[in-house]
């Protein structure tokens, strides 16, 4: 399981980075970020880059900080920098939670957050996250640099709009107001396992009404997403267990789960029923 | 077959010149280049940990990193945790508390959780068990690891 | 004045001492020495090109791309060996099977994804898997056959995949069913894994002109069996052929029986004229090294009114994949001998089918056979309780095989030995492990919390082991002249303490510190009989043996120390390796060493005597003993995932004697953690096409501390065995035989269906399933020990 031959390079600015890949991409040349998720893939030939750019030293990129009302996340930010929460509030919090759900921890002091949005694994934590945050994505290439939004940002199975040329060098998350409740829950055979189901949902309370619900799921479906129809069935009614079931199965009802080895359709939609209902119920704590 | 690189490797301390491919994972030149051969490679593909090593105060599966990577970085391997003829305490806790059988993962195991210790991880259960989580074991069953660690990191800590 | 040979009061004691290991310091500092850290000059790495077809037959192999490569010295396939023979059965030639052996390199066909059809020999190991990946395989897909339980297909013209049918029992079945009562009927699936050590396996060979040795590396488990096994397929003597050991990383049954690769690595060093390492990867580990376990079994019992089980009949088919290998058909005698378990089962009728598939071959893994005959009779038994309306702990009770009626003739041979019970109180230990678990508290507990919502529950599974499988072992301790010893045996190490243990009974029985005791082993070079390390047999043999040796080295140091401190043999003793008198309180003394110094050849006070302070020593057991033991799990179903939480889970275990209880208690939870990823977690997974989908330890699942809980072990040293000096009984696959019955029984308790689990690994989405379908057993559907009368 040794990787196949490729050439190596190490860019310090961002200019360096685009300039390089911009020539290498077409002769199968690819990013190298954390490598979590490359490497294996390399150890295995599933992936035989020619080419590899190597963005862990580019000045700028390991940037983490809040611009106004949205936390900037540099390119070579490690999932471990979430350990501790980043900001003060609820996406602090919120981002310090689910990091401990994501892998173990010799691979987030590795892995990035901009990597794992780049390899779009359906069941990756922060890949949720940004779909359900509405978080921005800034992609960048020699020719140009564009703003993605998320809910057009994911195409399917490690698949985005990210051209082969595009570096992923930003992801900006919003800042979440102070009485934004959160919970998450996944669902995996072993702790640390890619998530067979998982929900990440918000809400506000007002008035003893849920305001402004996002109900995230990931794992499911070929992408993570927001369930529209769910959240305004939600809206404005009471934060309580039956609510929340009611929600879950809405939910499950909703989607067209992926069909693989390690479960069956039917099987994640009881999960996710399972797994948006105990989310819910840990958000209303 | 593509260029070699040279490379300087810091590890334990020491300073190791490299002539390696880039491709060469820093599992591999550790062990080959290096001659460092406690470190070991179980699956190759960045699950079991076997591999793991401290590099710049963390540890990191070095099967998943390219030793051209390494650079600069501060590497830490199970050949220096002892100083001298004096056992680390987690060494002496993995003895002490029958911690280990093959041997085989004992290595990823004690960078892991020296790692863990020296960056201040507190140690009640639930953490301690999450983090050892994170390496695989076939022989022990793990519960004398879980044993030993806890009772190097109350030496650790009386340390302190 | 002390009784003659009883020693001193203030000795150091060895046994049942939980002593640290004397393995462990090389190991804690990264000093071991395993396969891939063995290394000689010049040496060339091997990579092995596999089938990636699951049955075809093979066109033509062109390796002109990879020999071209620089750095490549040679490429061979079948047709470059063609004077090999298949890789033989360990017992010796069976005519049924030989056309089943697998050859080092796949001629014509290749029979599962992960055969070997050709080897590069490279500078590196890199260079050898690029070079690998251009060898060009051309091949005609044949349809694969997957299923050991449907009809057999062609393996070769002449001859079906179902080389065999074991048929054996005892007893009149028929008469059984024709009078029982109640009749049970099950069908019942274990499913496919392995020991998946966390070193993958490694050979290195070596060729000493010279001296006309060819060496191997990183061998293990039984290293003299497989020198002459290797010596014949290569047409050498056997002393020309030379296996050792070095550090292993986990054996479980799969390191150490003789592979392809390894016959490779040796043949390549003889022809190629330079040494040849080949390190397995995981990938490859998963799809070619041995696998076990997978069984499909249609089991019927008769059952008297009162619960007495008359008869067991059951058909089972054992998916043996693609080949016979190196243990023939032992994992279905196994089976076969495991069956009756603890009970008395005077009827027994069983037909073992041996299924080829095209599938990776599979052989003995950790209690090969003991697990899946303890699943099925277990589980059989607590559907007949529930079927009766009986509590499943009173059904063992009048079926167990009294203290009374020991030694228990089976009336079954099984690996060549008659199945004779040695001793055991099967229900007075069943009483301890309740009592140790508080089983009354418990479903008290239980019941309340069920009312409370929870799906929780509890279940048992006893089991009788075997251990100590002879015939013979034998060693050889020496003291040099600085008081040190050396025992020389031909036991192998897989990591479980070997050294440690026969360290310890050395020091008991001689009076030396165990630290100053080196124990050699898994070196052919070191002495030339040996049995390895497997069935649980290293603690038995080898440790009576070294008992024996020691004693009779003992007697030899006080006789010569005898004459030259002028004392009587009676009023010696030897306390941390000095000869002292033990009539006196302080009095004259004189070291082992020194003892040894008098021996040596040219000594002047050797007189008559054989030169040399050294003993051999011979253990011999015409049966193997049989410890017994009782599994008792209390298990969480989230009913809306269908996940498993282990709550408690207690083995209650008969170890005879124990040497070092730590480390015999590693061996149950080590042994535990891989019953329970048996029962959960672990299985091998084939596509319709025959490809292998747990190729991946993101696939392959294993449990992690997370998954494993902390479990309560009751050691037993009530019966020790009568078979050997120390009493003792064997360990290593105590932890593991009954985990797969336990908590599958467990799990059916917690959701009120005790018949619901037949199949594992009870996975999740398998679990789910049961909870949705309708209640399909005919038994009634909550069903629960707390239901019944206490007992």
């Amino acid at each position: 399981m040794k990787p196949a031959p490729f050439v190596y390079h190490k860019p310090r600015t961002v200019d360096e980075a685009v300039t390089i890949l911009a020539e290498v991409a077409p002769l199968y040349g690819r990013v190298l970020a954390g490598g979590q998720s490359l490497v294996p893939s390399m150890a295995f030939r599933l992936a035989r880059p020619a080419h590899l750019v190597d963005i862990n030293n580019v000045t700028g990129f390991d940037r983490l900080a809040v611009d106004g009302d949205a936390l900037s996340i540099g390119a070579a930010v490690r999932h471990t920098s979430f350990h501790r929460p980043v900001t003060e509030g609820p996406l602090g919090k919120l981002l310090a939670f689910v990091v401990q759900h994501i892998a173990h921890y010799p691979i987030r002091t590795r892995g990035t957050f901009c990597g794992s949005l780049a390899h779009a694994d359906p069941a990756s934590e922060w890949c949720l996250v940004a779909a359900t945050l509405d978080a921005t994505m800034k992609a960048k290439n020699l020719r140009n640099a564009r703003d993605i939004p998320a809910d057009s940002y994911f195409e399917g199975i490690m698949s985005t709009v990210l051209k082969e040329d595009d570096i992923l060098v930003e992801a900006r998350l919003p800042i979440l107001t102070a009485d934004t409740r959160f919970g998450f829950y996944e669902f995996n055979r072993r702790a640390g396992d890619l998530a067979l189901a998982m929900a990440l949902v918000l809400y506000r309370i007002k008035d003893g009404a849920i305001v402004e619900p996002r109900i995230g799921i990931g794992g499911v479906e070929t992408r993570p997403r927001r369930l529209r129809e769910a959240e305004a069935a939600l809206t404005g009614r009471e934060p309580n267990s039956a609510n929340f079931r009611a929600a879950a199965e809405a939910v499950a009802e909703a989607v067209d789960p992926l069909e693989d080895t390690q479960a069956s359709a039917a099987y994640r939609r009881d999960l996710l029923r399972a797994v948006v209902s105990r989310a819910l119920e840990r958000a209303s704590v | 077959m593509t260029d070699k690189i040279e490379i300087a490797l810091t590890v334990n301390g020491r300073t190791y010149a490299v002539r390696t491919e880039a491709r060469r994972t820093l599992a591999d030149v550790i062990r080959e280049d290096c001659g460092l051969t406690g470190t070991h490679t179980g699956c190759e593909h960045g699950v079991c940990g076997a591999c793991t090593v401290i590099v710049d105060g963390e540890p990191v599966r070095s099967c998943l990193m390219f030793a051209v990577q390494a650079e600069g970085k501060i590497i830490r391997t199970v050949e220096g945790l002892a100083k001298g003829n004096e056992l680390h305490p987690l060494q002496r806790a993995f003895i002490e508390h029958h911690g280990l059988q093959c041997g085989f993962c004992t290595p990823g195991f004690l960078m892991l959780a020296t790692a863990a210790l020296e960056n201040g991880l507190e140690i009640d259960d639930d953490k301690l068990i999450d983090v050892l989580s994170s390496n695989l074991c076939r022989c022990t069953g793990y519960e004398n690891i879980i044993k030993a660690v806890r009772a190097a990191a109350d030496e650790m800590r009386g340390q302190r | 004045m002390s009784a003659a040979g009883s020693g001193r009061s203030d000795k150091a004691k060895f046994l049942g001492v939980s002593v640290t290991r004397l393995e462990d310091p090389p190991l804690v500092t990264g000093k071991g020495c395993f396969a891939a850290d063995v290394s000689f000059p010049h040496q060339l790495h091997m990579r092995i090109v596999r089938s990636g077809l699951a049955h075809a037959r093979i066109k033509s192999i062109d390796v002109s791309e990879a020999r071209a490569v620089p750095g490549v010295f040679a490429v061979w396939t079948a047709a470059d060996i063609p004077d090999i023979p298949p890789i033989n059965l360990r017992e010796g030639p069976n005519e049924t099977l030989a056309p089943y052996l697998q050859w080092l390199l796949a001629k014509n066909r290749v029979r599962y994804v992960g055969d070997p059809v050709a080897a590069v020999f490279a500078e590196d190991s890199y260079l050898a898997e690029d070079a690998a990946d251009l060898v060009a395989l051309d091949m005609e897909e044949l349809s694969p056959l997957l299923s050991a339980n449907e009809s057999p297909g062609e393996f070769e013209p002449g001859h079906t995949t179902e080389p065999s049918v074991m048929r054996k029992g005892y007893g009149d079945v028929d008469a059984a069913f024709r009078v029982a009562h109640t009749v049970v009927e099950m069908e019942l699936w274990i499913g496919r894994h392995s020991g998946v050590p966390l070193e993958t396996r490694g050979a290195i060979a070596r060729y000493d002109v010279g001296r006309d040795v060819l060496e191997l590396h990183g061998a293990a488990k039984v290293p003299h069996r497989n020198r002459e096994a290797i010596a014949r397929m290569l047409g050498r003597s056997i002393n020309s052929v030379h296996l050792i050991e070095g550090h292993v990383g986990g054996g479980f049954g799969v390191r150490g029986e003789l592979y392809p690769e390894d016959v490779l690595v040796c043949l390549a060093a003889l022809r190629l004229g330079r040494p040849v390492k080949w390190i397995e990867d995981r990938r490859e580990h998963l799809m070619a090294a041995n696998h076990s376990r997978q069984q499909y079994h249609r089991v019927r019992a008769a059952v008297a009114a009162d619960g007495q089980v008359l008869a067991i009949d059951d058909e089972f088919f054992h998916d043996q994949g693609a080949y016979v290998r190196t243990h023939g058909m032992r994992v279905m005698d196994n089976t076969v001998g495991t069956l009756p378990g603890s009970y008395r089962i005077p009827a027994l009728r069983t037909v073992g089918h041996f299924r080829l598939t095209n599938k990776t071959p599979a052989a003995t893994y950790r209690s090969p056979g003991q697990y899946e005959g303890t699943f099925v009779r277990e589980r059989l038994f607590d559907v007949i309780s529930a079927k009766l309306g009986m509590n499943p702990i009173e059904l063992r009770r009048r079926n167990l095989i009294s203290p009374t009626e020991m030694p228990f003739k089976r009336q079954l041979n099984i690996l060549g030995e008659d199945v004779v019970y040695d001793s055991g109180d099967y229900e007075g230990q069943l009483d301890k492990a309740l009592a140790a678990i508080g089983w009354d508290e418990l479903q008290v507990e239980l019941k309340r919390r069920r009312a409370a919502g929870e799906a929780v529950g509890a279940g048992i599974a006893m089991m009788v082991e075997k251990t100590g499988l002879g015939p013979t072992d034998g060693v050889r301790i020496s003291v040099d002249t600085t008081g040190a010893v050396e025992v020389v045996t031909g036991s192998a190490s897989v990591g479980q303490g070997v050294e440690t243990v026969i360290a310890q009974i050395c020091a008991e029985a001689l009076g030396v510190d165990y630290k100053r005791i080196r124990v050699v082993h898994g070196r052919t070079d070191r002495i030339e009989y040996g049995i390895g390390a497997h069935a649980s047999r290293a603690t038995v043999m080898t440790g009576s043996a070294t008992h024996i040796a020691a004693t009779k080295l003992r007697a030899k140091a006080i006789e010569m120390a005898a004459e030259l401190m002028q004392a009587p043999v009676d009023a010696l003793d030897i306390v941390d390796g000095n000869i002292v008198r033990t009539d006196m309180i302080a009095g004259p003394s004189i070291t082992l060493g020194e003892i040894a110094a008098n021996l040596v050849p040219t000594s002047k006070m050797l007189g008559g005597r054989e030169p040399g302070l050294s003993a051999d020593g011979w253990s011999h057991v015409d049966h193997m003993c049989y410890p017994y033991g009782t599994n008792l799990a209390v298990v969480r179903v989230d009913r809306e995932t269908g996940q498993v939480i282990i709550e408690r889970y207690l083995l209650a275990y008969d170890i005879g004697r124990a040497v070092n209880p730590m480390l015999i208690r590693g061996q149950i939870v080590g042994g535990f953690a891989q019953g329970l990823g048996g029962a959960l977690l672990e299985e091998f997974l084939y596509d319709e096409n025959g490809e292998p989908l747990s190729v991946t330890f993101a696939d392959y699942l294993m449990p992690t501390a997370r998954e494993v809980p902390q479990i309560e072990v009751l050691l037993l040293e009530d019966a020790p065995s009568p078979l050997n000096p120390l009493g003792v009984k064997g360990a290593g696959e105590a932890g593991i035989t009954g985990v797969g019955a336990a908590i599958a029984a467990a799990i059916g308790d917690a959701i009120g269906m005790p018949g619901a689990v037949t199949r594992l690994p009870i996975t999740p989405q398998r679990l789910k399933a049961i909870l949705a379908q309708k209640h399909e057993c005919s038994v009634p559907a909550t069903t629960s020990f707390s239901e019944f009368s206490k007992v």
